[in-house]
């Protein structure tokens, strides 16, 4: 399946990527030689199997509803690139 | 020589006072620094390396000296390590220092192991030689103008290289057992959810899993154990009680059954690997193992469900780095947007972009249940097929990857023949099984691996027969020139 450069641009937008023109039509390439490696996908009939997310099918286990982390703000924002009185600094949103 | 000796053994001399901790660590330091073209480590942790073994040397002369006390472990740079650098090979996390340990990281610092350094990988594990990371790729100590496999290439190759007695890997597709067979040291991928995740940068949440590389089936039993176990912290991990896998290792191959996947012996397996492979068989059978020849009818359609699961559950899993909280960051931002789009764009590789697209395609509206879904009908056939042949079988036994080691640049421009080289292990993490792989001989001077495949968590069955072949054979041993050549303090 040959993947439309509008396709590309969209799925990159949703990605939050971005792509120069050239690079765009590469990645479509790109994407649409491994939908082909996926395509003998389609030949095999599926009806009637249940889809499995997870090899033990184990479903959403939920713990006891209790707070056991401390507050590790402070560590946490080490690693971020700009934060100013505890809060992680962006461009600014709203005029 | 005490680099390329196992952990058993190692952990024997350390007790009878042959050599202690700190002269171990520092012989791994030495040679790291002789060797560092191999681009093995991302980090090396020569201080804090010191001091552990030094106050494992001490804990060991009170007394006090825990399972792995005073071995040089090196882990993958996917595991965060508190106030370590941790990259998981890409652009994006250059600068990101962890401020916790991951679980499998605290269970081996716990178990009284020196944490010698930080592996280099295929960028956040996506690739099959470790030419997608940011730090330049590793080069197989056997022969270095190729690759040593990945994405845990750095893992395998300071392995084999003799820079650490074992190292941690993870294996989403394959990223423990092909470059453990490429660089021919023995690699475990347990069960899916027999080690937690806590820690671990995810790639594939469904597939992902931690494993030990080592020399010996017997050093996995002895790594395992420790990595292995319920953690509150991982929802997805299983609870049930871990065996003493040592205990197992010695159960004999009399009147047990092995299968041989058919479709594992197809016009894509390279002829001298596959002569190889057959005289390990051969072995097997000489160990009195019944061979079985079995049909997996769906295993064929593996590389193609995994290409629709793994970049989908990549694209969600990559969607947290977005330049605010932690990674990399684009100069002078125009807008939030602008923020997102070129940090992204910036700290991610090529391959990286293209999973995250590829993903992000097959999960959009109109194409999910084509891909998606059909992917995931397609995985539970697989999973079928595999509990129809355990019926029959023990475990499973073939080849690894389709080919040795290949030269370095020789498939970067062929992505889909890269993604073939996982062709056999694929199957293995879409059903969720424990599989690993041994050195079984050479092809052309290269290594080759031997994959054993067995029913969910059974890795003590697989385990054993790897340990009962390692006892009847020297290929374990084998180590490459430059592990044996003159670099020595």
């Amino acid at each position: 399946m040959k993947i439309e450069d509008y396709i590309v641009e969209n799925i990159a937008e949703l990605t939050q990527l971005k792509f120069s023109p050239g690079e765009l039509s590469s990645i479509g390439n790109k994407m649409s030689e491994i939908l082909e490696l996926v395509e003998d996908m389609q030949t095999v009939d599926t009806t009637g199997v249940e889809p499995m997310s997870n090899p033990l099918d184990a479903t959403q286990i939920l713990r006891p509803d209790i707070a056991t982390s401390e507050n590790r703000r402070d560590v946490y924002q080490r690693s971020a690139p700009e934060t100013r009185d505890g809060l992680y600094l962006v461009p600014k949103v709203i005029d | 020589m005490m680099h390329n000796e196992s952990i058993t053994e190692q952990l024997h001399a350390l007790k009878i006072g042959k050599y202690s901790s700190k002269e171990l660590t520092e012989n791994y330091l030495y040679r790291i620094k002789k060797l560092k073209d191999l681009n093995c480590y991302i980090s090396v942790l020569e201080e804090s390396a010191l001091r552990a073994a030094t106050d494992a040397d001490q804990a060991r002369a009170k007394g006090k000296a825990g399972l792995l006390s005073g071995i040089p472990i090196a882990h993958k740079d996917i595991f965060c390590t508190k106030n370590v650098s941790t990259t998981a090979g890409s652009k994006m996390l250059h600068n990101y220092i962890a401020p916790f340990d991951a679980t499998v990281v605290a269970k081996i610092a716990a178990a009284g192991a020196v944490t010698i350094g930080k592996t280099n990988m295929d960028e956040f594990a996506m690739g099959s030689s470790n030419e997608t990371s940011y730090f330049g790729p590793v080069k197989n100590p056997w022969d270095t103008s190729r690759v040593p496999g990945g994405s845990s290439g750095g893992s395998a190759a300071a392995v084999a290289a003799g820079l650490c007695s074992a190292a941690t890997g993870t294996d989403t597709g394959g990223s423990i057992r092909q470059p453990a067979a490429h660089c021919g040291i023995t690699g475990l991928k347990p069960t899916y959810g027999r080690i937690s995740r806590w820690g671990m940068i995810a790639f594939a949440s469904s597939l992902d899993q931690a494993g030990p590389m080592t020399r010996t089936a017997e050093d996995a039993a002895l790594m395992l154990a420790l990595m292995a176990g319920n953690d509150p912290k991982d929802s997805t991990c299983i609870g049930d009680d871990v065996p003493t896998y040592l205990e197992y290792l010695n159960s004999s191959l009399d009147g047990s059954c092995i299968g041989i996947c058919e479709d594992f012996f197809t016009d894509g397996l390279e002829a001298k690997s596959e002569q190889v492979i057959q005289e390990a068989i051969k072995i097997f059978e000489h160990l009195g193992a019944k061979i079985k020849s079995i049909k997996l009818p769906h295993i064929r359609y593996s590389v193609p469900a995994y290409y629709v699961i793994a970049p989908a559950e990549a694209s969600t899993n990559l969607s947290r780095y977005d330049g605010v909280r932690f990674g990399h960051r684009c100069k002078d931002p125009e807008n939030l947007n602008d923020l997102f789009k070129r940090s992204r764009s910036e700290g991610f590789g090529n391959e990286v972009k293209r999973r995250i697209m590829v993903g992000a395609f097959t999960l959009s509206a109109g194409y999910y249940d084509a891909y998606y879904r059909q992917a995931q009908q397609i995985r539970r056939l697989i999973k079928n097929d595999f509990q129809q042949a355990f019926k029959e079988v023990d475990f499973l036994i073939g080849p690894t990857a389709p080919q040795t080691a290949f030269q370095l640049g020789e498939k970067t421009d062929s992505q889909i023949e890269m993604y073939l080289q996982d062709i056999y292990t694929i199957a293995g993490n879409l059903a969720g099984l424990p599989a690993m792989s041994i050195p079984v001989g050479f092809s052309s001077k290269l290594p080759v691996g031997l994959q054993l495949i067995g029913n969910y968590l059974q890795e003590g069955t697989i385990l054993s027969a790897a340990h009962q072949y390692q006892k009847r054979t020297d290929w374990h041993k084998c180590v490459p020139v430059l592990a044996i050549n003159k670099v020595q303090p």
